[in-house]
């Protein structure tokens, strides 16, 4: 066992912290932080931010070198993946959808004329995929999906009905779940396909979420015609696909250090700040929460880099990246709520309200946790993998 | 990084869980909970034989020179099958000190017997409070001629019950920082006034109280520097905490291998209970329980196998286990139902052991104190 990094590793990650200094525009500072662009300008920023990380191959860093990607690996791919959370870079969802879970699962299951197209404009920063997954009738269960796909001629015909299709109002291509076989039982009548987002037919409404911002949207598909090419892999194989996919989804390995920000922000005040002429830092209900917290970084941070370990050893996580999502996503609700009452009355204050906090960090993390056990298969899909895939138990 | 574990750590791993599910089966598990020594020589002696007792040491003191980061590999072995006995006693806390603190004598006398599995040792360090703080030791050693004469009274002390010697941190002069006199001794336990008494223990682990009436130490039993023992008995408590964490994982891992086996044989209403949401979300956060406290100890390990800084390392993973062992235990015993209420079923021995190990060497809250401290709180 050897739970250091190595020298080259470490210093690859002073290369990332010290270019953070510099790349990180100083308007960005003055925004909203994390989760989601609100803005067209804050949108403006992230994608030109995610343009000149893909310029130094650090869009995807894990991405080999013939697809345009700088062959970095996965260890690596870790540690910018922290830093880039850590250091609250103009990076967001959008980012992860297109480069960590639509083209890694694109690099899987593409065409070689697809590689060739799709993945080195991904590396580039150059195009944003959105995701044609869950439906109104779909959700937790996903494989009961309607929108249909029809051959005819040269192109499949699309109708339905997508939802909760993060950034799919900028988005260029939608990588998107439908039915090419309803004769067929759920699991093996579906197919991945990517859509330009561009085709007539195609009409987004979009859905406010609870922090009062525009990230996902209805999409939808009346008589959408898509090339045959562009359907991806293997026809009425699009669940085994889809499923990679999510589990790609759910090997993110930054939730520990978007963690670590909300816990370095409480310590912080609590260092700084007194309620009823004591310091917080010495009240011993709060030290005791706030160790705690930290405690609960560090399991969440061995979960997150056994997902990076395993994949930097060719293998594929699958489990325990649910492992690491529940108790990500659990712990930000507790560590949200936590730097809640150190903040005490103060955790109250909105963005851009005479005297918030932090641009108001933790209050924006109090309403963004309730999302992050539902997004990419709710908390409790995921124990039903960790306990059917992980431990074996039957499914009836 | 490297999350794995070596070939021959692998190896160690496979070889004692085998060894250990023959050699000791849950049967004698129960018959050494339940007789007063706690102990089976034959056991004992095979785990010489194997290597495991002088695992951890170097080879000329008959040890087998592997590192504290092996011995916590065959630890985690050792709590999944329940190993009663003094193996943590004998080999973390007195053999760790001596191989850290003795003089190159005492290795050669007692070490070397440790390794050969000929002699039962354990550290007497807490006092009437209980807890692993220097102002705690109040017993005192006080030097008369080539002696010292030792008074006072040790409680919670693992396996004093069939040590063949004691070490015991006593006090031996006054001091304004309470650790700056603290000494550690090795006491013959069949010295005159050494009263050992047995507690009865929610854990059925053997935890004893040591009386001390005046009883003669010869001066070349003095272990390390004359009031320099508390710097050692840290360290020795890092290792003992990470080692007891160890311990505890390996039981966890054991409560849910049970109830996950369990739950795919139970039938009720027609299917395996494991086939139920409420049953199969239990067996998903236990195994995320397992696995978290085994990372976090490993990682804990590791760090103080490397000689790094680890004080923050181990009580984050002291912290943690310890409350994570006793939810994966109860979650255990709600899947099992009444059954695991009984004293014919394993279960309850597990449930006992994680009560045992959180308040072994500073529960949860006394961690977190330790960790918040290294926030800088």
């Amino acid at each position: 066992m050897d739970f250091k990094f190595s020298t080259e590793e470490e210093a690859f990650r002073r290369e990332v912290k010290g270019w953070l200094k510099e790349a990180i525009p100083p308007r960005w500072r003055e925004l909203p932080t994390g989760f989601w662009q609100e803005t067209e300008e804050s949108w403006k920023i992230s994608r030109q931010f995610q343009k000149n990380l893909g310029m130094k191959g650090w869009l995807a860093p894990a991405y080999p070198a013939e697809y345009g990607g700088a062959g970095l690996g996965h260890i690596k791919r870790l540690i910018l993946a922290e830093e880039l959370t850590y250091h609250d870079a103009p990076v967001s969802i959008e980012t992860e959808i297109t480069v960590n879970w639509v083209g890694m699962a694109l690099q899987h299951f593409g065409s070689e004329q697809q590689k060739q197209d799709f993945i080195p404009r991904i590396a580039k920063g150059d195009i944003i995929f959105c995701l044609g997954y869950s439906e109104p009738n779909a959700g937790s269960d996903l494989a009961s999906l309607q929108t249909r796909a029809v051959e005819q001629g040269d192109n499949y015909v699309i109708n339905g009905q997508k939802i909760w299709c993060s950034y799919a109002h900028y988005a260029d291509y939608c990588w998107l779940g439908a039915v090419t076989d309803p004769d067929l039982p759920k699991h093996r009548n579906m197919s991945m396909f990517v859509v330009d987002m561009k085709n007539p037919g195609i009409t987004i409404r979009p859905l406010i979420n609870v922090i009062g911002c525009h990230s996902f949207n209805e999409v939808f598909f009346d008589d959408v015609r898509t090339p045959k090419d562009s359907l991806v892999g293997v026809k009425n194989n699009g669940w085994f696909q889809l499923a990679m996919a999510l589990d790609f989804e759910r090997s993110g390995v930054q939730t520990a250090a978007a963690n670590k920000l909300l816990l370095d922000h409480m310590v912080n005040y609590a260092k700084t700040n007194k309620r009823g002429g004591k310091l917080l830092s010495k009240d011993p209900i709060l030290r005791n929460l706030m160790a705690e917290m930290a405690i609960e970084i560090e399991v969440a941070r061995m979960l997150c880099y056994r997902i990076a370990w395993i994949y930097s050893k060719g293998g594929h996580s699958n489990y325990e990246s649910s492992q690491a999502m529940i108790f990500g996503s659990e712990l930000l609700r507790r560590i949200s709520d936590a730097g809640m009452r150190v903040l005490g009355q103060y955790g109250q204050l909105a963005f851009g309200s005479h005297r918030a906090v932090e641009r108001a960090m933790m209050f924006r993390s109090y309403l963004a946790s309730l999302s992050i056990g539902v997004g990419g298969g709710t908390n409790e899909i995921q124990r039903n993998i960790i306990a059917m895939r992980g431990l074996g138990l039957p499914r009836k | 990084m490297d999350l794995g574990l070596n070939e021959e750590q692998e190896m160690l791993k496979k070889s004692a869980r085998e060894f250990l599910s023959k050699e000791c089966p849950k049967k004698l598990v129960r018959e050494l909970d339940e007789s007063d020594s706690g102990l089976s020589r034959e056991l004992w002696k095979k785990m010489a034989e194997l290597g495991w007792i002088g695992l951890p040491f170097p080879e000329k003191y008959g040890g087998n020179g592997g590192t504290l980061l092996d011995l916590i590999v065959l630890l985690d072995e050792m709590g999944y099958n329940i190993v009663p006995g003094p193996f943590f006693s004998t080999v973390v806390l007195a053999g760790f000190t001596l191989l850290q603190a003795g003089s190159e004598e005492q290795k050669q006398t007692y070490l070397t017997k440790i390794c050969s599995g000929d002699m039962i040792m354990t550290f007497a360090i807490t006092e009437l409070d209980g807890t692993y703080l220097p102002e705690s030791i109040e017993t005192m050693a006080e030097a008369k001629g080539e002696q010292y004469i030792l008074k006072g009274t040790k409680l919670f002390v693992p396996d004093a019950n069939i040590a063949d010697f004691l070490l015991v941190a006593a006090r031996t002069g006054k001091s304004t920082n309470p650790a700056d006199a603290i000494s550690i001794f090795l006491v013959d336990a069949k010295s005159a006034g050494v009263k050992v008494t047995l507690l009865k223990t929610l854990g059925r682990d053997k935890l004893c109280e040591v009386v001390f009436e005046n009883v003669k130490i010869p001066s070349k039993n003095l272990v390390g520097k004359l009031n320099g023992g508390w710097p050692v008995i840290r360290s020795i408590l890092r290792k003992a905490t990470v080692a007891k964490c160890a311990e505890m994982v390996g039981g966890a891992q054991a409560s849910l291998d049970m109830a996950v086996s369990y739950a795919k044989e139970r039938v009720q209403f027609g299917r395996p209970i494991g086939s139920f949401q409420a049953i199969q979300h239990y067996c998903a956060n236990m195994v995320t329980d397992v696995d978290g406290s085994r990372f976090i100890t490993y990682k804990a390990a590791w760090t103080e196998s490397e000689g790094l800084p680890a004080d923050m390392e181990v009580s984050m993973a002291k912290a943690w286990t310890s409350e994570a062992y006793k939810r994966v235990a109860v979650l255990a015993h709600q899947i099992f139902g009444a059954i695991g209420f009984t004293m014919d079923h394993d279960m309850h021995l597990y449930f006992r052991r994680a009560k045992a190990g959180e308040l072994a060497y500073g529960d949860a809250d006394f961690h977190r104190e330790i960790v918040a401290a290294q926030l800088g709180l």
